[in-house]
């Protein structure tokens, strides 16, 4: 008796519709697109700022455009749900063992909110201050 | 009270007339405290003698019975037909070659399994009149939930990145490398880091963790394997500010 496996093909363009945990996975990987985008808006901020005051108060115009608030607020919806999605999988990634039992994931991951918290409170302070 | 008929939709190949597979679909009386599995062995046992899938333990123990039943990987045992539709379509575990209707050719997990060493490396041989390599609960439980793995592939059905490229040692084969790298009586960790610290090792896993949701038994290969990432990581740092350091 003859061998013969079959493959079944494999899309390499829509496979990731396949399950709802493929479209979350993709949703996490996509972030980055919108982060990346935000920290160009920054960049080129910056170089407004140093062109002078017109400069700067021209990009301070240009970001409250209509398309401009959409982005920012994708951008955000986006930074939030890597920040959330990663944070959440901190415990199993890096579990902490004291004696025989394990650190409870919660306390990882709320140690990790809690840094999140007091960074952004030392920037908006440095910020505003 | 009448019986609950289930239509089983069952992806059916044979390699000796087919040339792709197909489905094909067998109604079954099923009773309530019913699995899939129990409604394949139906129609093995009354409907159709000619289909092929493995099975053993009917107890989630012996891992040989996975499928994909409505596209998500689980064992058929596992899967009770009181949490399923009325129509259920079973086919073989996605990413492995089909040998026959619902097996699958498992040579390249074993392969990869093979590689990583899945075993104890013992710091020293010793005679066994010299007793036991012992090791405290604490030591044990460091490593303890990886040793529940029981090779039924699921993660290897449920992962895109062996989906899509081959070569990808997998989640289990890694999860059982941490295993054994986790444990105390094991010197193997460096002899392991050619297959496991490579880019066909850790390092194509992008963590979508589709492994760690369908093992079922809570192993979380995924998080195995992000585990290993940062210690070599750490391996890579500490290479780089003390050459030559022993480990």
């Amino acid at each position: 008796m003859s061998r013969k496996p079959y493959r079944r093909p494999v899309s390499t363009s829509r496979w990731w519709l396949a399950q709802p945990r493929y479209i979350r996975y993709m949703a996490r990987e996509v972030s980055c697109v919108f982060i990346g985008a935000y920290t160009g808006v920054v960049v080129v901020g910056l170089l407004r700022l140093s062109e002078g005051a017109a400069a700067w108060g021209a990009f301070l115009e240009a970001l409250q455009a209509p398309a401009s608030v959409a982005f920012h607020l994708l951008a955000l919806a986006f930074a939030l749900y890597h920040t959330t999605t990663w944070f959440n999988v901190t415990p199993r990634a890096m579990p902490v063992q004291l004696g025989e039992a394990r650190l409870p994931g919660g306390v990882i991951i709320g140690a990790h909110y809690a840094g999140w918290a007091l960074v952004s409170a030392l920037i908006l302070f440095l910020a505003g201050g | 009270m009448s019986e609950r008929q289930v239509d089983l939709e069952i992806l059916r190949y044979n390699p000796e007339t087919d040339e792709v597979p197909a489905w094909r679909t067998y109604r079954v009386p099923c009773q309530e405290d019913w699995v899939v599995l129990d409604a394949i062995n139906y129609v093995k046992d009354e409907l159709d003698r000619t289909l092929s899938y493995r099975w053993s333990c009917h107890m989630a123990v012996c891992g040989s019975c996975g499928v994909m039943i409505n596209g998500e990987p689980m064992l058929s045992c596992k899967a009770f037909l009181r949490d399923l539709p009325d129509r259920i379509r079973v086919e073989p575990l996605a990413n492995f070659p089909i040998e026959r209707d619902l097996i699958v050719v498992m040579d390249d997990f074993m392969a990869k399994l093979d590689s990583v060493k899945p075993y104890l490396v013992p710091r020293e041989e010793k005679p066994i009149e010299d007793g036991e390599h012992l090791q405290t609960p604490a030591q044990l439980n460091k490593f303890k939930q990886y040793t529940l793995c029981i090779n039924c592939t699921l993660c290897y059905a449920a992962c895109p990145q062996y989906a899509h490229n081959e070569s990808f040692v997998g989640p289990a084969a890694l999860a059982l490398a941490h295993r054994y790298n986790l444990d105390s009586r094991d010197v193997g960790r460096a002899a392991r880091e050619d297959v496991v610290a490579s880019n066909a090792g850790i390092w194509e896993c992008s963590f979508v963790g589709a492994c760690s949701d369908v093992c079922p038994h809570d192993v979380d290969p995924a998080g195995a394997i992000q585990q290993i990432k940062i210690a070599s990581t750490m391996d890579y740092f500490k290479d780089l500010l003390m050459p030559g350091r022993g480990r």
